[in-house]
């Protein structure tokens, strides 16, 4: 049994623009101790994903099975049992403390919360985790704004690993940090997840990142995914041409530049084109493209993707 | 081989640590300082020096103490706040007592400073039991006013939906009723006293508040601290309470400063109309019995009168001092 | 011939801080100068000292700048103003914010003009479609009536570009361009600062915290921490034989795309710290975080030594790792 299967997910909003198709018919699965990869330009709705696997927002349709449990239809007290075992760690470092709260009360409330053991034990189990997190001791005493960026982060990862999760979704964990600092954050989510026996679903916009970081890639444009595989598989042998061209983007000091890959913008999730959505960018549309949604298809063992022509890209 | 290969440069960086000369390491033991648990994140030890403890707080204290203004406006309120307290010391019998001749000018007897009104009382004991009432019904209404207008603002901000739109509705209601139509109507129905004001004043002052602190709870609900505070199973009320509210209140307690001396405003207003609570001399009625003798007595509307100014404008630069203090663009110090 | 820009010794000053030290560079007409550094390098100060719209608390207090023979340094407000918009032209992170909500697009590309090039509404309007146009925007006669919100983030990026170019500015200063864009934007972008800087012959600053950015669309690259330039060079030897332990640090920091390499392969190589312990630092600005520092680097600024050809580097304990392929011999 996956630790967290997804299926068929929808995340609609209604927006003054209409309806807004953030998330569109999901499925994802995230085995014990595995992170996967879910990689996607801004407005793809990956961040709305992740919001809604923890149900922060309330999903229009399908299912999320955690452990088994359909977590979807749970009322608030038993949810609250769940958001135990699935944790978040947010992009803004600067947004994600409250900033009138000292770094040991914004830890000690999950404990509270949830009826963690008595004073003693809690100021315990803080300790332990802020020095696991490579902070110092005497942080617990201070208020977020005295920290940098990556410290910040590092104390956003310290509350979450807190009630001992099982389910880790990152939401762009490093974005917002700069280069030297990336490094030191993705190096301590690797030790916490070896040590705390973690599974992450790590959101990212950054291929580079997800490329070291990730065991399973999936690829996501206007609400759906559109190619999934194994990590070496994705890089050696991408069959999307949406994957194909958010690779050549990427710049890439070890090659000569050559033309943007892609045209255009993403069209909004309001208005998603008929067809696949990708045919307005797609270079190799045809008329069929226009018409018909490609079925998100297993071309080999893992490797699955939504497109016509995927058997003949190479 | 590119040099920004990983390995390379790792093994390059083994090979320096291990050939590295004494000095060097005792150079960057030094610098290390006080060794921790934990050494993973290095760029806390440099923040330690760079950052002294000064909390939200402290730093708000600071930038309002450094302003002039609020100061006299801080002082000016603590000098009015003792005279309301020392009043019943200093006279002890009733103000609304007849004392002395009428229509003394101020200075023309000794034993009543401030002259004596067209009834032979005390101008200067009406005055400073008057700031007694005034206080009263400032502070008590907007403390009333403050509560129920925040417990319905971030009730109506924080749920959404359709409690929102109630509520939003109800608050409507109030602001487009003229509030001080509103407020004479509702005295005339009760009967005037100093608590029956004070709840009127509550009545009408409710609704900015609601307003303010929706907006403020608007806002802050979708940051992600607060995301972060449901993801990890907060209750409402914890999270209306502990992490919301604290971040909202800086225009609140902005606000409220002003709603004090609006209320005091609002106070003498009736009082100067008659509706006030005739047992008790409030600055407003001495306005109030004074002005028909406005050109043979001015001073019997001007004294009381600079008592509401002065006491309005403390608050009001209270207000303004909280406001730089508290908003955070103005207090951030290069 | 003199360089288009030259700065000398730029040394920018707050009350209680020096955000900017001892900063030197040039470029030449129709060069992409890349400046790249992470938040706190003082990179962002450098382009608003260029433009002289420094913050308020900021002052130069030492050093240059040289424009097309004049010093920027020395001209009034009014002097000034005539340049800015005019021979050097800006532009800013968020496209979102850099735009008035209130105007149409078409209106704010024409009232550089009227104030530059005083044209009337008309042929203002008509060199708002034009440009529209230079800057590959789909349907310009359209568009040109559309506010900022109706248009996506690339889209506003180029209308930022427009007015940037809209008076043929000899040098252009993009600070952060692309941060906010997605990477296929991003390219569409650089693309298009790129074709026209041939096309106008305009020197472009590239302003950056992205390696790769500097890799593919800079001539020349300045690297800099805590304010001081540590590393000047081409950007093939930048990346081929970084030699600064800073630039070193950056490049095995960051994963790269086609590199092999997966966290079940090791961890990545960290710089330890932040860049906040330069604060206050006597000696060599990345002392604290670096893993060559000695003694005599706590003593003084390194001064910046030419190692190679169009090369600069702030270190002089560095040496080409392709030159000395011992690594034990760089302890010297």
């Amino acid at each position: 049994m996956p630790l967290l299967s997804v299926s068929d997910l929808k995340t609609h909003y209604k927006s003054r623009d209409g309806l807004l198709r953030a998330v569109d018919g999901i499925d994802l699965v995230v085995e014990r101790g595995e992170t996967v990869g879910l990689v996607g330009e801004s407005g793809c709705g990956k961040s709305t994903l992740g919001k809604t696997v923890l149900r922060l927002v309330d999903p229009t349709a399908g299912h999320i099975e955690f452990k088994g449990e359909d977590i979807t239809v749970l009322d608030q007290r038993n949810l609250q049992r769940v958001r135990r075992s699935i944790q978040m760690i947010f992009q803004d470092p600067y947004a994600s403390l409250n900033p009138r709260q000292t770094i040991g009360e914004i830890l000690e409330a999950p404990l509270v919360v949830h009826k963690v053991g008595d004073r003693t034990e809690r100021r315990q189990i803080i300790a332990n985790i802020v020095a696991k997190v490579g902070l110092p001791a005497e942080s617990i005493n201070r208020y977020p704004h005295e920290f940098s960026g990556g410290q910040r982060q590092r104390i956003g990862i310290a509350r979450a690993l807190l009630l001992n999760p099982e389910l880790i979704v990152c939401d762009e964990p490093v974005s917002a940090l700069d280069l030297s600092i990336q490094a030191q954050i993705l190096n301590l989510l690797l030790e916490m997840k070896k040590e705390f026996g973690l599974s992450y679903l790590f959101i990212s916009h950054d291929l580079s990142v997800v490329r070291y970081f990730a065991d399973r890639v999936m690829v996501m444009y206007l609400g759906r995914i559109v190619e999934s595989a194994d990590n070496a598989t994705l890089w050696s042998d991408p069959r999307h041409p949406y994957t194909r061209a958010l690779m050549e983007a990427v710049p890439d000091p070890s090659r000569p530049r050559q033309a943007a890959p892609l045209g255009g913008d993403l069209p909004s999730p309001s208005d998603i084109p008929s067809g696949c959505r990708f045919h307005t960018r797609c270079p190799l549309a045809t008329d069929l493209c226009r018409a018909d949604e490609p079925e998100f298809r297993a071309i080999a063992p893992g490797h699955q993707v939504a497109c016509h022509f995927a058997d003949r890209i190479n | 081989m590119s040099t920004t290969d990983v390995g390379n440069f790792r093994s390059l960086v083994a090979e320096r640590e291990a050939t590295a000369e004494p000095e060097a390491a005792a150079a960057t033991a030094a610098a290390n300082g006080p060794a921790w648990s934990n050494m993973k994140a290095p760029d806390a030890r440099s923040q330690q020096s760079a950052a002294v403890a000064v909390t939200n707080g402290r730093r708000a204290l600071k930038v309002f103490l450094s302003n002039p203004n609020a100061l006299f406006g801080t002082g000016f309120l603590v000098f009015v706040i003792l005279v309301a307290l020392t009043a019943p010391i200093l006279y002890p019998d009733d103000p609304l007592s007849m004392v002395g001749r009428p229509f003394l000018w101020p200075g023309q007897n000794s034993a009543y400073p401030l002259g004596t009104d067209s009834l032979g009382r005390d101008v200067l004991a009406g005055i400073l039991h008057g700031s007694r009432i005034s206080l009263f019904v400032g502070l008590m209404a907007t403390a009333l006013g403050l509560t129920f207008g925040v417990l319905v603002g971030s009730t109506a901000g924080y749920f959404g939906g359709w409690i929102d739109d109630l509520l939003v509705r109800l608050i409507e209601i109030f602001q487009t009723l003229p509030s001080f139509v509103l407020l004479v109507v509702l005295v005339a129905i009760a009967q005037p006293s100093a608590t029956t004001v004070t709840l009127a004043i509550a009545v009408i002052s409710w609704p900015t508040v609601a307003r303010l602190t929706r907006a403020e709870f608007r806002a802050i609900r979708e940051k992600d601290f607060v995301m972060a505070a449901r993801s990890l199973g907060y209750g409402h009320a914890r999270i209306i309470f502990r992490e919301i509210l604290p971040n909202a209140l800086p225009p609140i307690i902005v606000t409220s400063s002003v709603m004090v001396a609006t209320a005091i405003l609002m106070e003498s207003a009736l009082s100067f109309m008659g509706l006030g609570d005739p047992n008790v001399v409030s600055w407003g009625s001495m306005i109030g019995t004074g002005r028909e003798l406005v050109r043979t007595a001015w001073y019997l509307t001007a004294l009381p009168g600079l008592a509401i100014v002065f006491t309005v404008l403390a608050l009001n630069l209270i207000g303004d001092g909280l406001n730089d203090a508290l908003n955070p663009r103005f207090s951030q110090d290069r | 011939m003199a360089p288009l820009l030259q700065v000398d010794n730029l040394t920018i000053r707050f009350p209680r801080a020096e955000p900017v030290g001892n900063l030197s560079f040039e470029i030449e007409q129709g060069e992409t100068l890349a400046i790249v550094g992470e938040s706190g390098s003082g990179k962002s100060l450098t382009a608003l000292a260029l433009m002289q719209l420094l913050p308020r608390a900021a002052k130069i207090a030492n050093g240059h700048i040289t424009f097309g023979g004049r010093d920027l340094t020395k001209l009034d407000a009014r002097e000034m103003r005539h340049l800015r918009g005019r021979e050097i032209a800006m532009i800013f992170q968020e496209p979102m914010t850099s735009l008035n909500p209130v105007m149409t697009i078409g209106r704010q590309i024409g009232e550089v003009l009227k104030v530059h090039e005083k044209l009337s509404g008309k042929a203002a309007r008509e060199r708002a479609i034009e440009l529209l146009r230079l800057v590959r925007i789909p349907a310009p006669e359209k568009r040109v009536d559309d506010y900022p919100h109706q248009l996506s983030g690339g889209m506003r990026q180029r209308v930022m570009i427009a007015i940037a170019v809209a008076c043929k500015p000899k040098l252009l200063i993009a600070d952060e361009p692309t941060t906010a864009l997605d990477v296929t934007i991003q390219a569409q972008v650089l693309d298009l600062l790129d074709t026209l800087r041939r096309e106008l012959q305009m020197a472009v600053v590239l302003i950056t915290h992205d390696l790769g950015v500097v890799a593919q669309w800079a001539d020349k690259v300045v690297v800099m921490y805590a304010g001081r330039k540590v590393e000047q060079a081409l950007p093939g030897d930048l990346f081929n034989d970084p030699l600064h332990p800073y630039t070193r640090g950056l490049l095995a920091a960051s994963p790269r795309l086609k590199h092999d390499f997966h966290y079940r392969d090791g961890a990545l190589t960290e710089i330890p710290g932040s860049i906040v312990s330069a604060v206050g630092e006597a000696g060599c600005p990345f002392r604290p975080r670096c893993n060559q520092a000695r003694a005599s680097c706590s003593h003084h600024v390194p001064q910046l030594i030419v190692p190679a050809a169009d090369r600069l580097v702030a270190c002089p304990f560095t040496t080409s790792l392709k030159a000395v392929p011992h690594a034990a011999a760089l302890s010297l």
